[in-house]
């Protein structure tokens, strides 16, 4: 992975605004879906599809490409948004999101969309998808990397610990865990519900390298999973600390975004908004 | 009499038949299909010996993969294997693994068509002293119900491994049936099996007029009840081994019922939802046939040895011939 010039940050940054704005219009004509999380995650699918991943949108089936597995499904607006943008499939098609016959079911899966991974939505079983896809690429002494997204909330999941501890057995170094950590559920803040903390030292205590970063700055989330390239010796974890809704002030670290899509009013003033933050970004 | 084609075993009526458990076939069968395709893997859940998976493990432990007592870890890790060009079979009891895991199967293995091939252990009440928790009588209904998933019980050992085997070269989720206690061997080396072809194992001299179907080591016990209604009732009967629960072998089943008129399904399970469900939504949709089913009425076992189970719950020869005779008083 190449180092980052200022101007390429900037590039991201600028692409990632125009990602929010497509998740907003996406989610408007579908009528139903996920709005906190995928503005959560914006800023590092993008680092991930412009600037992290070894891919190629024209070959999805490349062999040698990075996986990316999505454990939390229901942030797939962004994912599709995010390939949509990188090439995987035309922009338009985002507006068939959650209709019949639509390649972009309402979260995400495998068969049908070249690019996908695997198939998600019920929590807490990405990660250990992603420990059997880096176990196999391990035996086959292949080089790409496999890296999970997981949610913050789907720790509260049995079968996400379940795989926390074999990876930390298995020491699989050739696989990154991002969790989303916007302390968000369905049914309120996560240290309300069934609290997490301290999840540093939980993931330390089953062998895992962690590190730590600000999710909505391009820059150190990169230099993070350079770090994690460079641990060799066991599993790593980045908590990216993130903002649910992040660019829409209105939906900004509020809970009820979690799970419903904007109004066409209200997605008026949200793209107001982002409009005008891509402008103040510049060239 | 007898369906000499299928080369049973020239012993299956003495008392000195082999009896071997069916998971032992399964273990064997695993070590075969391993040494012909090296994308073969095994993942446990801390049962390696009682799963049989420990030959594989000695011969292969760089594709054996310990996941510890975590079913639902084991069935997850297995998809992304899958996914990525692996044959991964997973094994634990059945009331665990298809059991807990049931929605990680359902989605991460069936819906994602996962490579993977789940051997549910020590299935059926004949577990024995170790009661209803270990005790799966649900299983062959929930992984026949899922979109994608083949299902396959099999008879007695040779035939597990031979369905094992099978199993490896099948492209998409299996899930193999298997039980613990040491049963009849009454198939051959040169008995013909083919998923989702069902075989006729007995058909009588005297015209048919009750068809039992049934699948696993119970078929054994149809098999005495067909000889003993043949010898001392003078009732005709076709039995036939529906090894294969999906996808089921409708034209063999349709042609059987439409001669005897009449059903009797036998399985080591709920009457609810496993072969005798399967059997009688075909019959129902294709040939409305008088049926009884032969399995747990809808109630769970309890701790006891294996044959005194079967007699109580209403599993073995005279209970089969019993039902039998109740279809053909419906008729």
């Amino acid at each position: 992975m190449r180092s980052l010039h200022k101007s390429k940050i900037r590039e991201l940054e600028r692409k990632a605004n125009e990602i929010r704005q497509d998740i907003i219009e996406t989610l408007v004509e579908a009528g139903s879906g996920h709005t906190a999380g995928p503005l959560g995650m914006t800023d590092i699918f993008t680092a991930f599809y412009f600037h992290i991943l070894a891919h190629d949108p024209k070959k999805p089936e490349w062999d040698g490409r990075d996986r990316l597995i999505l454990s939390n499904g229901h942030i797939c607006p962004v994912q599709y948004v995010t390939m949509a943008h990188a090439g995987y499939f035309p922009r338009k098609e985002l507006l068939t999101l959650r209709k019949l016959g639509s390649r972009l079911q309402g979260h995400p899966h495998r068969s049908v969309l070249p690019g996908i991974e695997t198939t998600s939505g019920p929590l807490g079983s990405g990660l250990s998808q992603a420990a059997g896809m880096a176990l196999a690429a391990r035996m086959d002494n292949q080089k790409h990397r496999i890296y999970c997204l997981t949610s913050d909330g789907e720790h509260q999941e049995g079968n996400y610990w379940e795989a926390v501890m074999f990876a930390g057995k298995e020491r699989l170094h050739n696989l990154t865990a991002v969790v989303d950590r916007n302390n968000i559920q369905i049914d309120g803040f996560t240290e309300d519900i069934l609290p997490l903390e301290p999840l540093r030292a939980k993931y330390e205590a089953f062998n895992w390298h962690v590190l730590e970063v600000d999710g909505h700055n391009i820059g150190a989330f990169i230099a993070a999973v350079n770090e994690a390239h460079a641990i060799y010796e066991k599993p790593t974890v980045i908590i990216a600390h993130t903002i649910p809704g992040k660019g829409v002030d209105f939906m900004e670290n509020d809970y009820t975004w979690h799970g419903k899509p904007p109004k066409a009013e209200e997605a008026e003033v949200a793209l107001r908004e982002l409009r005008e933050a891509l402008g103040k970004l510049g060239n | 009499m007898l369906n000499k084609k299928l080369e049973p075993n020239k012993k299956i009526f003495s008392d000195d038949i082999e009896q071997v458990p069916t998971r032992n076939g399964f273990g064997e069968g695993l070590v075969l299909a391993a040494r012909k395709n090296k994308n073969v893997v095994g993942l446990c859940a801390d049962l390696t010996e009682s799963t049989r998976m420990d030959a594989f493990a000695k011969e292969f432990p760089e594709r054996f993969f310990q996941v510890g007592v975590a079913e639902q870890n084991m069935a997850t890790v297995a998809a992304g294997l899958g996914i990525s060009g692996k044959v991964p079979f997973i094994a634990s009891y059945a009331t665990f693994s298809p059991g807990r895991n049931w929605e990680q199967i359902r989605t991460t293995i069936s819906y994602n068509n996962s490579n993977v091939k789940i051997a549910g252990h020590h299935a059926g009440i004949s577990v024995g002293p170790d009661g209803a928790t270990h005790q799966a009588i649900e299983d062959i209904a929930t992984m026949r119900v899922m979109a994608n998933m083949r299902v396959i019980v099999p008879a007695d050992a040779i035939e597990a491994r031979k369905a094992t085997m099978a199993a490896a070269s099948i492209v998409g989720p299996v899930y193999l049936r298997l039980g613990r206690e040491k049963t009849p061997v009454f198939t051959t080396e040169k008995t013909p099996f083919v998923p989702g072809r069902a075989e006729i194992l007995w058909q009588s001299k005297k015209k048919p007029t009750v068809a039992i179907i049934g699948c696993g080591p119970l078929l054994y016990n149809a098999l005495l009840a067909a000889r003993d209604l043949e010898q001392e009732e003078g009732i005709g009967s076709i039995v036939i081994n529906s090894h294969t629960i999906k996808p089921l072998d409708e034209k063999t089943i349709l042609a059987a019922a439409k001669k005897c008129g009449a059903v009797v399904t036998v399985e080591e399970h709920s009457v609810l939802g496993g072969l005798g469900g399967a059997v009688a939504e075909l019959l129902a949709k294709k040939l409305p046939t008088p049926m009884e089913f032969i399995g747990m009425q809808d109630t769970f076992g309890e701790s006891g040895s294996p044959s005194e189970l079967l007699a109580k719950y209403k599993m073995d020869a005279p209970a089969i011939i019993a039902a039998v005779k109740h279809v053909l008083r419906r008729i």
